[in-house]
């Protein structure tokens, strides 16, 4: 019987230990396929199979071609502009509404939570049809503060991380601070918004994400690509002509994976947590 | 707004600044000002498209110049269309693959959340494709699956021959699936990540009481995980739906949408922006929202009917520290 037994259970773990191990190398080989390639030179490229290794790990003339081609100093600028902006307001606008929602009863309270409720049911990529032509109409197209505008207004997330949030802080908190002759937005601003500090890190995150990775809004609304050109599009220059040169693509497309890996390996714990936080909305 | 406070002032001025200090007229300003620019931002980037949207679809137009109404026409389209009602179909496949992509998640968080060697490591490099951006997926695959390149390649040391393997994006029998599995590559190590967190949330000390009682690991399986995640289960189950019908970036960017892989949504951003038949596309757009409300819609009536038990308890526990909390709704 023990025989049997340990024999499930040594059968057991390398069951375990087989597919995890599977799967991350499922997970991992498209990607060092892309470190392979970005390494090798174009004859090197040209003449041997994706997965032999390169002769020189210290060739980075890839990653300097792609830098310079796909106008990446330009559109890290332009990523890093869009991404602070967004943040800091779609933090702003989420802690206020979810204060207001949370904190006081009035009439239309229950009305404003359905709006942005059913506004998350309403698919996104299926609305730019017309969002297109409000753009085009406001003259905002080819503008990096409309974009910036229409990604903050896009933004249903954060006022639910909020609004959790804002379930956990106890409300004598607000009342004996307003007994001690604080107003409303000396509660918010000095006492409840440092409080804050984790769900304002969550939406960090899950906004953060979305909004370095946007490609399709970011696409549409900043076409002009020489000027306006982010991250996610800046990748856009390797298709056409150049959309044989994998070692130069890659190259390029791991130059626009190292920040979110470094922010990855850095904070993965806030991350883990800031997604299971920001799931729970339902 | 300044007009009508203006006039309350020359009428009563006294009275209405007394109001305007007192608790309830500090209440009303801060209400103001605090959902002014999120409602006006909703109104403009939202409501307004969308009711736009609904009138676009009953016109035949462009972006610029004239339209002429055509009435229910471009709803018929949708249906008529070979390229629309094609790629509901394919939605399909998205949907097939999440059933995958679901399970796949399931198995892992439940592995991991158990002590594992390396658990971090194996958690993370799952979960990494995940922040990784569309394009730079699109490009990925397209490499991936390329003829001779590292999917032929890694198949061949498993001792596949090349020229029995598929060409993974031209073949049509096979090129659906191929994005799909690209799909999954992408999502599943988040469904892990929100799974583990799920299963992280139960008492540790009901595994070490199940361990007691002699039960093995697939009964903890059966009788804590599940019953603990089945909520979020369910959940991501039916957000597969609306998904799966919404899946864009990866078939838009590795094969543009040809040799058969146009999905809903690219070929409606292929009407929208490339033909510029703007009223058909509104009328996809109507038609994709009002699937995703019949599936919410299911998703409520599922919940009510099949977790009495467990979830309206929660619901009831939520309410009422709602109702402590605001008293409003």
């Amino acid at each position: 019987m023990t025989i049997i037994q340990k024999i499930k259970r040594y059968v057991g773990i390398f069951l375990k230990y087989f597919s995890l191990v599977f799967f991350a190398f499922v997970s991992l080989v498209p990607v060092v396929s892309c470190v392979i390639t970005a390494f090798k030179t174009d004859k090197e490229y040209a003449s041997t199979n994706v997965m032999v290794l390169p002769k020189n790990w210290f060739n980075f003339d890839n990653f300097m071609t792609a830098w310079d081609r796909a106008n990446m100093g330009l559109a890290f600028l332009n990523s890093f502009i869009i991404l602070a902006c967004v943040l800091a307001g779609s933090i702003m606008i989420g802690s206020m509404l979810a204060y207001v929602l949370n904190r006081f009863k009035f009439p239309g309270n229950g009305l404003v939570r359905n709006l942005f409720l059913f506004a998350t049911l309403l698919p996104g990529v299926a609305m730019q049809v017309s969002v297109y032509k409000i753009m085009t109409n406001f003259n905002l197209i080819n503008s990096i503060p409309g974009y910036i505008i229409l990604m903050m207004g896009t933004d249903v997330i954060s006022i639910y991380v909020f609004i959790q949030f804002f379930e956990n802080i106890p409300v004598s908190l607000d009342e004996s601070a307003i007994i001690d002759g604080c107003s409303y937005f000396g509660v918010f601003f000095k006492i409840l918004l440092p409080l804050l500090k984790p769900a304002i890190i969550t939406c960090m995150i899950l906004k953060g994400v979305a909004t370095y990775n946007e490609y399709y809004m970011a696409n549409l609304y900043l076409q002009d690509k020489s000027k306006f050109v982010v991250v996610a599009t800046s990748l856009y220059t390797f298709t056409g002509p150049m959309g044989n040169k994998y070692n130069l693509i890659c190259a390029g497309l791991l130059i626009t994976l190292l920040p979110a890996l470094i922010i990855f390996i850095a904070c993965q714990k806030q991350i883990y947590s800031g997604l299971t936080n920001g799931a729970v909305k339902g | 707004m300044d007009t009508t406070k203006n006039l309350q002032q020359q009428k009563k001025p006294f009275d209405f600044m007394k109001w305007l200090k007192s608790r309830k007229g500090q209440q009303m300003v801060v209400i103001i000002t605090f959902m002014f620019v999120p409602l006006l931002l909703l109104a403009v980037f939202t409501y307004f498209p969308f009711v736009e949207m609904f009138k676009f679809s009953f016109y035949k137009m462009k972006y610029i110049g004239d339209r002429e109404y055509v009435g229910l026409d471009n709803y018929k389209q949708v249906f008529e269309r070979k390229d629309c009602f094609s790629a509901l179909k394919l939605s399909l496949y998205y949907m097939g693959g999440s059933v995958v992509q679901l399970s796949l998640a399931l198995y892992f968080a439940t592995l991991l959340s158990f002590k594992t060697k390396l658990g971090n490591f194996f958690k993370g490099t799952m979960f990494f494709p995940f922040l990784i951006n569309g394009i730079a997926i699109g490009f990925i695959f397209k490499f991936f699956y390329t003829r001779g390149f590292v999917f032929d390649t890694v198949l061949q040391w498993c001792g596949f021959n090349l020229d029995h393997l598929p060409y993974w994006l031209q073949n049509q029998s096979i090129n659906n699936i191929s994005l799909v599995g690209a799909s999954i590559w992408r999502y599943f190590g988040q469904n892990m990540v929100l799974f583990i967190g799920a299963i992280m949330s139960v008492d540790a000390q009901m595994y070490e009481a199940a361990e007691l009682d002699g039960a093995n690991k697939c009964q903890q399986f059966k009788y804590i995980i599940m019953p603990s995640i089945k909520t979020i289960i369910v959940l991501n189950m039916i957000l597969s739906i609306t998904g799966s019908l919404s899946s864009f970036e990866i078939p838009f960017v590795v094969t543009g949408g040809n040799n058969g892989t146009g999905t809903y949504f690219v070929i409606m951003n292929k009407i929208a922006h490339v033909t510029q038949k703007v009223g058909l596309a509104s009328a996809m757009a109507i038609v994709l929202l009002a699937i995703i409300l019949v599936a919410t819609l299911l998703q409520k009536l599922f919940f009510k009917y099949f977790f009495n038990d467990g979830t309206e308890d929660n619901a009831k526990v939520k309410k009422s520290r709602k109702k402590n909390l605001e008293g409003a709704n």
